[in-house]
């Protein structure tokens, strides 16, 4: 599998080492695809990736999203609600692309791509100019074809490791994943918490010690103090409900104006990694 | 149609066919790798076998009856019909099996804490009562329409000593129950166990919870042999995610002459698309861990479910029943709400036996199952005492549960009790010839 890996492009990965080679801790920032319109949703991430997201992970809307907690399943209801249909997930990752120079991830429970079917969802996505999907229900063992399409089509694949995963687990995950691998901070679902864990410091070592060039640090994630204190031990910082938090309350200028207050805390001092 | 050749008991999973598997966030695996060794251990050790058998002997009521019903199936004669008595085990339905079950896991893995989805109430109730027993902490996880279906089962689970989180996201019914049950899991899974209630879910679950129900049909298979001489023409049961159908089926699995039906929540009709037949419907995906037939739209997204039945109520259905529908070894048919509840009056009229909403799906595909019969003429009122065709139905659940909803169904409220639109509904809504 790693001769794989090592033939195809990856574009979050570069992203990521351009951030590092600028002195940054790379900032993923995560926005839910239609919310709370599809025009606002595309301004909204293209503010994120003008004021320093390297990274842009814009989530599908899901019936069913176990991992999301009420800040995050509330927006994606509304978008439900609303009558969104998958195929503006492409139209929107199209439209940022176009606008900034982040790279653009999509975020989404498995039974999305599974009913569209997984070649086609690749393609369409690498035809919209997405770099990759990050998939939170999905492990590697159930990833088979996943593994195939992403390599035809020069996608990134992000896998998740948890604190609970064995040290085996870890390997599988670094091993499976190409772009960075998603260190899940704390045992819970997505959602601001007052400090990173102490778990996050762990994740992250355990990843890197398997392997892994990139590991980014997601959920809780909500300050520029966190991501500069997650920017002393990992490659990047994932923040999610914050910016959602921002949209839902201040529109696009707000997640713009929370992005940029952000992007200070990922400026790293000479002493760090 | 997918072939398979050799036994059909015991399959081990993660995966029946192509169905089944683990489709889990990651923080998760951890702990189903936990629970599936520690049930690997558990089967394979005789304290735990003793344990079990002592609980359904002494605290269960196992093995439950199995009752001849002639009354009950007078319309078709030349059919015999017995009910696996699963509404007379403590707690009122076959639930308990699989509860005391993963209790005694939680036990061994030094868990203390429960918590347990429900639709009907029977597992909420199960696991809450569990719970009282091994003196562990317990939530429980209810869609908010259902905790005003089936308010008395909330005030039981309450007075058993749990918890009860009315679940007010996404339909607001069992597939959201279980939503929030894995987003606490996630969250507690050092001190927690969840109980899962059904056949569905990500591996070990589908496999370790036919285990403990599978004494409904290995105790079925035993019984009609005894009563009747020898083995059944088909066997029926209802069909939410599955739990006391597999359970029943197991035991007849490897008897190729036994027909086993799976009578899925057909709700308003099929062609209405307010049902729960999510094999019916014939679409394929992932949802709750699971590779499985699923009610979704072309986007994927799950659709919600309908059905009268609470405990039917759900989008899914477990993956080794998706599997035997694929290899053609069991049945699954639509049952409508209107025949639903017309079973349901026929048992409690003819045999003095209420039964729950869910189980009259199954008593309503047996009466479907001897007419066709009589239909083709297999059989009929000449047909010799020998030759006569045996059918056993899983009486999953008893029906006290569902008297308010059976009485406004038929329209046996009286008007002072009910708000005057509600009632006129009820009554609207109800189909000719339902009332007596």
């Amino acid at each position: 599998m790693s001769e794989t890996v090592n033939t195809v492009r990856s574009r979050t990965s570069e992203a990521i080492e351009a951030a590092r080679a600028a002195g940054r801790t790379a900032l993923i920032g995560y926005l839910p695809a239609g919310y709370p319109t599809v025009e606002d949703s595309i301004e909204a991430a293209v503010a994120l990736g003008t004021n320093g997201a390297d990274v842009i992970e814009i989530g599908i809307p899901y019936s069913d999203p176990v991992m999301d907690g009420p800040v995050i399943q509330a927006a994606t209801s509304q978008v439900l609600a609303d009558g969104f249909r998958i195929d503006s997930v492409f139209d929107i990752v199209k439209a940022v692309s176009e606008r900034t120079d982040a790279v653009m991830l999509v975020m989404t429970y498995w039974n999305i791509v599974d009913r569209m079917g997984v070649d086609t969802f690749a393609r369409r996505l690498a035809e919209a100019g997405g770099a990759g999907i990050i998939t939170p229900d999905l492990v590697p063992e159930e990833a088979g074809e996943w593994f195939e399409a992403s390599d035809r089509y020069e996608l990134d694949r992000v896998f998740l490791t948890a604190p609970s995963s064995t040290d085996e687990r870890v390997k599988l995950i670094v091993e499976s994943s190409r772009g960075f691998v998603y260190g899940v901070s704390v045992m819970g679902v997505t959602g601001a918490r007052s400090q990173v864990s102490t778990a996050a410091e762990q994740v992250v070592a355990r990843a890197h010690a398997a392997g892994a060039p990139r590991v980014a640090v997601g959920l809780g994630i909500s300050k520029p103090e966190h991501i500069r204190e997650i920017g002393r031990y990992a490659d990047g910082a994932i923040v999610g409900t914050a910016l959602v938090s921002a949209l839902r309350d201040g529109g696009p200028a707000a997640v713009g104006a929370l992005t940029a207050e952000l992007a200070t805390g990922a400026v790293r001092d000479r002493a760090g990694a | 149609m997918i072939e398979h050749t050799g036994s059909f008991q015991h399959q081990p999973g993660p995966y029946f066919g192509p169905y089944g598997g683990r489709w889990m966030p990651e923080s998760l695996i951890a702990a189903l790798e936990e629970v599936d060794r520690t049930f690997a251990e558990a089967r394979e050790d005789p304290e735990f076998a003793a344990q079990l058998q002592d609980l359904f002997t002494n605290y269960v009521n196992r093995p439950s009856l199995l009752t001849e019903v002639p009354r009950f199936a007078a319309a078709t004669p030349g059919v015999r019909i017995f009910l696996k008595r699963e509404d007379l085990n403590h707690t009122g339905s076959h639930k308990i099996n699989n509860v005391i079950g993963q209790a005694l896991l939680a036990q061994r893995m030094g868990k203390t804490r429960l918590i347990a989805e429900t639709g009907a109430g029977q597992h909420g109730v199960a696991t809450a009562t569990a719970a009282a027993l091994f003196g562990m902490e317990c939530t429980v996880y209810m869609g908010e329409v259902d905790t005003q279906r089936q308010a008395l089962n909330v005030a039981r689970m309450q007075m058993l000593g749990a918890e009860v989180v009315a679940v007010k996201t996404g339909a607001r019914t069992l597939k959201d129950a279980i939503n929030d049950a894995l987003r606490d899991w996630v969250a507690s899974v050092d001190t927690t166990h969840y109980l899962l209630g059904t056949v569905t879910g990500p591996a070990p679950f589908p496999a370790m919870v036919r285990y403990f129900h599978s004494v409904i049909g290995d105790e079925a298979r035993e019984q009609v042999l005894a009563q009747a001489g020898r083995l059944p023409d088909a066997v029926c049961a209802c069909v939410g995610g599955g739990s006391n159908a597999i359970g029943i089926f197991h035991g007849f699995l490897d008897d190729p002459g036994v027909e086993l039906y799976g009578l899925e929540a057909g709700g308003e009709g099929m062609e209405s698309g307010r049902h729960a037949a999510s094999i019916n419907l014939g679409r394929t995906g992932v949802l709750h861990g699971a590779r499985t037939y699923l009610m979704q739209d072309e986007d994927g997204q799950t659709v919600d479910s309908h059905s009268i039945s609470a405990g039917l109520d759900y989008p899914a259905v477990g993956p080794e029943h998706a599997w035997l529908h694929d290899t053609g070894r069991a049945t699954y048919e639509p049952v409508t709400d209107t025949e639903c509840m017309d079973a349901f009056q026929r048992l409690c009229r003819t045999e003095g036996i209420v039964p729950a909403i869910e189980s009259s799906h199954a008593l309503a595909g047996a009466l479907r199952l001897a007419r066709r019969w009589a239909d083709e003429g297999l059989v009929g009122p000449d047909t010799p005492e020998g030759e006569q065709r045996i059918i056993v139905v899983s009486l999953s659940g008893r029906g006290d549960k569902d008297v308010a909803t059976a009485a406004k169904y038929f329209g046996m409220l009286p008007d002072t009790e009910t708000p005057a639109g509600g009632d006129a509904e009820a009554v609207a809504a109800r189909p000719e010839g339902a009332q007596s």
